[in-house]
């Protein structure tokens, strides 16, 4: 589904992916872990489409078809969606018309019409129930004066609306507590399907007792160093990411 | 000949339309005189200084209409809120159309200001409110009251509310090449009554107009006004808008002024509070483009104790559209426990867009909360980010952190029609289809 071929991407001359290869199938779960700065963030923007980060060489494409030249918009047409790490307030914009103009939009990209008023409000209270999250939240400005995990629990209610084929939490365990953890993490589980595929940027392996990844990445220094299953993010836990630095500079 | 000569030398002829025995043209002559001895106000002066009325002096301007016009309802309903029923009171090229208006004297009178100035009965209200705020030395206020003559005159008496809002529409036809037109309305609320009001100015050709408007509101004791000006006006026509309003005790008047339109339009806006626990409320918005000019100036001045002002103007500015806010705010010695707040934030879209700022505090009290900040700024571009990867394109999303940055100015708008409506206009404005209910 994803593929991303000898990725270098900089943000103002400076190089932060330095050489990414990585193959998403559909119905995977990828974990991409690795210590702060080392580009996990960087790589989810560079594939959501974030326009300050300049692609130096190599190619990333969705079913084959490459993203470069496309919006962020574009891109979630396509079925991208990125869980952001620090969703944006934006105080005047109620989560609903939000979440109304988005789906809307994204119709009107694949040439459908609108979605019926009933359809959305039923459809809007199916996600947020499955989520608990409160009717009230709804109409309350986008984030604005959210908990860190009210907003993360957001993102994934926004997630679990647009039904991507390609999600990237970026952090998305981050702020929540063990509660809102097992929420989100069993709402992310319910989009989980054969034809579609997540990636998981975290620092811990807590997250990843809920979401189970299929494949587990470390990232240093802007490359993929090391790649296994499941157990290799157990392994991290256990001993730290300092042999991981090690063996990547030996 | 210049406008002001041209001026001067018509006010012989408009002597001869009006009956110079009524008290109110001793009012005329004086402030004719004012105007010859100060003449148009130039950039050299502080009020001035961002907004230069030197091109539409140039203009060979009509100031009477040589003939009257009609105008069929159909072609202009879109310029009315039409969705709702309301009190209209319409004139076209300065002159009254009785077919296109809905006046009313049930209860309360909603009518014509030239029945106001000639007719006995309004006499006294004429000879205790006509003039009594409006300043007496700013030159175009007093320009407009040499050749005041017609308008809207709207007197609601104690305790009563008109059945509905009442809409006053200025249409020019461009039947002249240029024309200059100088309403003047008298607003009174009588105590403890309650009025809404909707103004609007709309030239229909691109034939040049200059609209010079001078506006007097009372609000006497416990009344409610709400005033919105819908500013959006074709670009070859500019306005001068004068309103003054004086409130007494536990009075509240809102004024919203939506400026869209417009080649140049400057907004004399005046608050003055003569008695206690008073609310006023001044919003804008200001979505300009092109070439467009704005000015706002507006004045609160709080001259008594425990009163209130809220002041929040919001300005969205491109292309090569320049904007300017001047708030200032006075507080008397006597106006202690006064609380007064403003508020002017500014989005520059184009690199070409200019906007000039300045709050101007004067507070002789020392037991009071004054508050203001004004603040440039650009679109955020990580909310921007956020909103396209959620699928909205980059128009869109642009425009719906526009609406969200105005959105606090169109919250107080009590007229749901009236904020749908500007709701549609921001969005025609944006480019955008409408679809953002906000």
């Amino acid at each position: 589904m994803l593929e991303i071929k000898n990725l270098h991407a900089s943000v103002e001359d400076k190089k932060i992916l330095k050489g990414i290869n990585l193959q998403v199938n559909a119905g995977e779960v990828h974990a991409i872990m690795g210590p702060n700065g080392s580009g996990k963030s960087t790589l989810a923007s560079v594939i959501a489409g974030k326009e300050e980060f300049e692609i130096k060489k190599g190619t990333i494409t969705l079913e084959g078809e490459d993203l470069e030249e496309l919006a962020p918009e574009e891109r979630a047409h396509k079925g991208i969606f990125l869980s952001f790490q620090y969703p944006v307030e934006i105080p005047g914009v109620s989560v609903t018309n939000f979440m109304k103009t988005a789906i809307n939009e994204s119709r009107k990209a694949r040439g459908l019409e609108d979605m019926p008023a009933n359809q959305m409000l039923k459809l809007i209270r199916e996600k947020s129930s499955m989520l608990e999250i409160d009717r009230k939240f709804l109409s309350r400005s986008l984030n604005e004066g959210f908990s860190g995990g009210e907003k993360k629990r957001n993102e994934i209610f926004q997630m679990a609306m647009m039904e991507p084929k390609l999600a990237i939490l970026d952090e998305t365990d981050s702020g929540l507590d063990i509660d809102a953890l097992r929420i989100v993490a069993n709402g992310v589980n319910k989009l989980r399907g054969k034809d579609n595929a997540i990636i998981v940027i975290t620092h811990y392996q807590r997250l990843l007792e809920y979401i189970v990844p299929d494949f587990v990445h470390v990232l240093h220094d802007g490359k993929i160093v090391k790649s296994g299953s499941k157990d290799l993010a157990l392994e991290l836990e256990e001993k730290g990411y300092d042999w991981i630095k090690q063996e990547a500079t030996v | 000949m210049d406008l002001k000569d041209k001026l001067l030398s018509s006010f012989l002829a408009f002597e001869d339309s009006v009956d110079l025995d009524h008290p109110v043209h001793e009012v005329r002559s004086e402030a004719i005189k004012t105007f010859e001895a100060k003449g148009f106000p130039s950039k050299k002066e502080e009020a001035w200084k961002y907004t230069s009325l030197n091109n539409l002096q140039k203009v060979d301007f009509s100031i009477f209409p040589k003939a009257e016009n009609t105008l069929e309802y159909r072609d202009i309903k879109k310029y009315f809120l039409h969705e709702i029923d309301t009190y209209k009171i319409v004139f076209i090229d300065g002159v009254y159309s009785s077919y296109l208006s809905e006046t009313t004297h049930d209860g309360v009178d909603v009518c014509l200001m030239s029945s106001a100035l000639t007719k006995p009965q309004y006499k006294p209200v004429i000879d205790v409110y006509f003039n009594k705020v409006a300043s007496k030395d700013e030159s175009l206020t007093t320009l407009n009251t040499a050749f005041s003559r017609e308008g809207a005159y709207i007197y609601i008496p104690k305790n009563k509310v008109p059945k509905k809002p009442i809409q006053i529409l200025h249409l020019a036809t461009g039947n002249e090449a240029a024309l200059m037109l100088q309403p003047r309305n008298l607003i009174i609320a009588e105590e403890n009554a309650e009025l809404q009001v909707i103004e609007r100015h709309q030239s229909l050709t691109g034939n040049e107009v200059f609209t010079n408007s001078v506006t007097e509101i009372f609000a006497a004791k416990d009344a409610i006004v709400d005033y919105y000006k819908v500013q959006n006006d074709a670009n070859t026509a500019s306005l001068v808008d004068n309103t003054y309003i004086s409130q007494k005790d536990n009075s509240v008047v809102r004024v919203h002024t939506f400026s869209f339109g417009g080649k140049l339009t400057r907004n004399n806006l005046n608050f003055y509070q003569n008695g206690e626990r008073i609310d006023s409320t001044l919003k804008g918005v200001t979505i300009l483009g092109e070439k467009q000019h704005v000015d706002h100036h507006t004045l609160v001045h709080h001259a008594n104790p425990n009163c209130e002002s809220h002041q929040d103007y919001k300005g969205i500015f491109g292309e090569r559209s320049t904007g300017v806010f001047n708030g200032k705010i006075i507080v008397d010695k006597i106006a202690q426990k006064t609380n007064a707040f403003q508020q002017n934030n500014n989005i520059l879209i184009s690199d070409k867009a200019t906007i000039n700022t300045k709050p101007q505090l004067e507070i002789f009290a020392d037991d009071v909360k004054c508050s203001h900040g004004c603040t440039i700024g650009q679109l955020d571009e990580e909310a921007l980010f956020y909103l396209r990867s959620r699928g909205i394109p980059k128009k869109e999303a642009s425009a719906l952190l526009m609406y969200a940055f105005a959105n606090n100015v169109l919250e107080s708008v009590r007229i749901p029609e009236l904020k749908a409506r500007i709701n549609k206009i921001i969005a025609n404005k944006l480019g955008v289809r409408v679809g953002f209910e906000l």
